[in-house]
């Protein structure tokens, strides 16, 4: 018992610092209202709901109950699902398998984060072990930072070549309308922002973002009957791996080594580089784009700055990176993995305007959180 | 893995955490009335033309976004009730016993939760009309607890 699943539903909020005018129910509700109208459906077209966010961000831990009157579920089958930052991949996989394996046709996938409403360091260290861990590494920081630096003690990579990526990001952020930041910055900019903890400055790192992400997922046949174009979902693949942050092996993403490995091997891809048309990398902060790029095998370890050089990743580029601007310019926490499956998923349905890459056959989209996890996602033109 | 355990240790933490939530315009409309005319509003859906009491920016069961406003009256009918007994000082309104129920104001199609008073539980029926008791003007801060309590419509009752 199982079905080919495809995305034929994509809506968003517009992401901003904060939402004053809506509570998060009420933000849900505009998601779930834009991704029933980009697929034309009803809410009961649905089948079941899925729905995620961060616990500890808005103080409300039965969210799939309380914000019923914002996602439609009311009688529906609804569940939530939280895994910290990977919460939206997880979200986006969850409804890929509650409709592959036949149970549900239509599955509509949410997640969520209103981050100002809670401080964000203070919310994320409730994740860590409360014992050994979270005096101490807690935060979205401190890990981040430390992989940094251990990776450019050994490749001499710069700061100045991790500011690129920010400036490739805030770039392509300013083609998206529904970003929060839209306002390109150079290097010099980057590298005067203020240091949070060394080499990590404030440039380098994603914002803090209010809004909320919707996509419809459907059966094979449903999607053929409801939509001209579904973006495919060829492949998943989920590593998730330490708890204590001193288990990590800061010089290597081993999570996305074999996560990739798994991926490419279900679909075939020898050269990652010339095979994939565009990638949603969800990329905390900037090293990640040089570092996480060479663990997807685009290069050797270390040659990432020369991609960046010479805007390989970039809009015009043989595999562009982020044209929604990516995690860099919004992060909207527990819709953050899920908004990488649904900007993949415009690119494979050509409905990406501003930001359109061409001719997309292959879309990769990924997660990450917690230790150094990672989820993927592959979406593709054609169902095999 | 085998120890000779001196003492069981354990680790006293509290969960210090400031949340500032966004009421959202829709609900900052219902505690301004609230607040500054002890007046109650709920919101009536186009489609289903339920009416939802707190009010909701979009209908619950309908999805759209273009409700109306209905101005409620400030008394109805006491749907169910219990009486709280046991004690929680940090957590609870007031000193029990104290009766917690569900107000269906008149024209509302959904409860309100909330306190009852001046009424012994003994007298209470559901069915029972009721009315709103609001704090004065000056205490008012723009909060679902402005609404006091209800009692039996017409005043104390023993
Ligand atoms: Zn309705």
């Amino acid at each position: 018992m199982s079905q080919r699943v495809g995305i034929i539903g994509f809506g968003q909020t517009y992401h901003r610092s904060r939402r004053d005018d809506v509570n998060g129910v009420e933000l849900i509700n505009e998601a779930v209202r834009a991704a029933l109208e980009d697929a034309e459906l009803t809410i009961d077209d649905i089948d079941a709901v899925v729905i995620g966010n961060m616990d500890h961000f808005e103080a409300v831990n039965y969210v799939d109950t309380w914000s019923v009157d914002g996602s439609g579920a009311w009688m529906k089958p609804l569940i939530k699902l939280t895994t910290g930052g990977t919460t939206g991949s997880t979200l986006g996989i969850a409804g890929y398998h509650h409709t592959a394996s036949e149970l549900f046709d239509v599955v509509l996938v949410i997640g969520w984060e209103k981050n100002s409403e809670s401080d964000t360091t203070g919310a994320i260290i409730t994740c860590s072990d409360p014992i050994f861990d979270r005096f101490s590494f807690s935060g979205a920081l401190p890990g981040l930072a430390v992989e940094a630096s251990t990776y450019m003690k050994r490749y001499g990579i710069t700061e100045e070549d991790a500011a690129l990526v920010t400036v490739r990001d805030r770039e392509h952020g300013a083609n998206n309308p529904y970003a929060q930041l839209q306002k390109p910055v150079t290097v010099e900019e980057v590298m005067q922002s203020p240091m949070l903890s060394w080499p990590v400055k404030l440039l380098d790192i994603c914002p803090r973002s209010d809004g909320a992400a919707a996509v419809i997922f459907a059966g094979e046949q449903k999607a053929k009957k409801l939509s001209p174009r579904p973006a495919w979902v060829l492949s998943t693949a989920v590593r998730h791996s330490h708890s204590y942050f001193g288990d990590i092996n800061y010089e290597e993403i081993h999570t996305m080594q074999e996560a990739v490995k798994e991926l490419y091997k279900n679909v075939g891809i020898k050269e990652p580089l010339k095979e994939l048309d565009v990638v949603e990398l969800y990329q905390p902060y900037s090293f990640a784009g040089l570092k996480w790029i060479e663990a997807m095998g685009l290069c050797k370890p270390g040659e990432s700055p020369r991609l960046l050089r010479d805007k390989v990743t970039h809009m015009d580029g043989e595999l562009p990176f982020n044209p929604s601007g990516g995690v860099i310019c919004t992060n909207c926490i527990g819709a953050t993995g899920l908004l990488r499956i649904g900007e993949a998923a415009l690119q494979v349905m050509g409905r990406a305007p501003g930001r359109q890459v061409p001719d997309v056959n292959l879309a990769l989209s990924t997660g990450f959180g917690g230790a150094y996890w990672t989820d993927l996602m592959l979406l593709g033109s054609r169902p095999w | 893995m085998s120890v000779h355990l001196e003492e069981n240790i354990f680790y006293d933490g509290r969960i210090r955490m400031p949340y500032k939530w966004a009421v959202g315009k829709t609900g900052s409309f219902f505690l301004t009335q609230l607040r500054d005319h002890a007046r109650i509003w709920g919101s009536r859906c186009p489609d289903c033309e339920m009416v939802f009491m707190p009010p909701r920016k979009n209908c619950p069961r309908c999805l759209v976004t273009d409700t109306t406003w209905v101005e409620l009256p400030p008394r109805g009918v006491l749907e169910t009730f219990t009486v709280v007994h046991f004690n929680e000082p940090s957590l609870q309104p007031m000193k029990p016993p104290y009766i917690y129920g569900i107000v269906k104001l008149d024209g509302a199609d959904t409860g309100l939760t909330h306190l009852v008073n001046e009424i012994e539980p003994d007298s209470l029926w559901p069915g029972m009309r009721m009315e709103a008791v609001f704090k004065k003007a000056n205490q008012r801060r723009g909060e679902i607890t402005d609404l006091l309590y209800f009692r039996p419509e017409g005043g104390a009752r023993q």
